[in-house]
């Protein structure tokens, strides 16, 4: 039962996610082409009030369900891993035109192509952990 | 009732994913998508190949039914909470994408002539899937976080290896979309 709560915010994302078109490959080729605000609105408004929402939590000293302070956990400090990790996951990004989240997303609303999507992108973190000791982070 | 079966504004849809974000950190969790494909190398047992899979996977249950959740989300608003209306997209994009190939943007939410399933077992098609899925799950490992992780969180939290991060995902994101896809696609 405690695994509800969590089930319904994924119910909620996914939801959220198609009906922004966010998860659409069109979407993602268009906002990489530069020609359509849509994407850019969605990222900035989320990181707007993202960041809003951080710091009344705590200015306000607003707490978790547990009654902890609410904490964002601190990225490693690096920049290689960074830049170069992450023009990786773009080209993955531009290509199939989803990111992780509409990968599940995509797999749940029917679009079996999506299900080697899954499976390669599991692989890819696969190789990641057989290589991480000799990658640059 | 029509303002729910449309598809919903940027500017209500980008605070609603920041209220994903916000409800996963008041529940004392993070919003984080890539990091199930961890999970998922961990309960296949890859622990026996790397120590970086040495993880309990049971401590990630609850990010197991956001992904659940995900797919459940993923089905209703395709299936159920629509009304079929074409993405308003770009009209130049409409007319490029139609010289690389694709036909039916707009009309769907991806390519068919890339994903359907008719085709998507045909050699170039299952190689760019393939493709596309390790450059995403190396990727968002090596770089920590993926859109939700880094985007989302890691700049609504102000931190710099995110942004920087960022600039990855738009460097790789803008090489493939202007320089490859033509490539991949043209004539």
């Amino acid at each position: 039962m405690k695994f509800l709560k969590f089930l319904f915010v994924g119910i909620f994302f996914g939801i959220v996610l198609v009906k922004s078109e966010a998860i659409s490959w069109f979407r993602i080729y268009e906002m990489f082409r530069f020609q359509s605000f849509h994407m850019y609105g969605i990222i900035g408004t989320a990181i707007a009030t993202g960041v809003l929402f951080l710091q009344f939590s705590k200015k306000l000293n607003w707490q978790t369900l547990e009654g902890k302070s609410i904490l964002v956990p601190k990225k490693d400090k690096g920049i290689v891993r960074y830049l170069v990790g992450g023009s990786i996951f773009g080209l993955g990004w531009g290509l199939i035109g989803a990111c992780p989240g509409p990968i599940y997303i995509m797999v749940g609303a029917g679009y079996m192509s999506f299900i080697i999507v899954l499976i390669a992108a599991i692989l890819g973190t696969f190789i990641y952990g057989l290589l991480r000791d000799k990658l640059p982070h | 009732m029509e303002i729910i079966m449309n598809s919903w504004p940027w500017y209500v849809t980008g605070p609603l994913i920041a209220t994903v974000m916000a409800l996963l950190l008041y529940f004392g969790k993070t919003f984080g998508m890539s990091s199930n494909l961890r999970t998922f190398c961990a309960i296949g047992g890859a622990g026996k190949y790397a120590d970086f899979f040495k993880i309990n996977w049971k401590d990630y249950k609850w990010s197991l039914a956001v992904v659940l959740g995900a797919a459940i989300g993923g089905y209703l608003a395709v299936n159920v909470i629509t009304n079929n209306q074409p993405i308003d997209l770009n009209p130049k994009a409409v007319a490029e994408l139609e010289q690389l190939g694709f036909s039916n943007a707009g009309k769907d939410l991806l390519p068919s002539e890339l994903f359907a399933s008719d085709v998507m077992f045909e050699p170039k098609n299952l190689i760019l899937l393939i493709i596309g899925g390790l450059l995403v799950g190396f990727g968002t490992r090596y770089a920590g976080g993926c859109t939700s992780g880094h985007a989302i969180t890691g700049l609504s939290s102000l931190q710099l290896p995110s942004l920087i991060a960022v600039i990855g995902f738009f460097a790789g994101g803008l090489i493939m979309v202007n320089i490859l896809l033509p490539l991949i696609f043209g004539a």
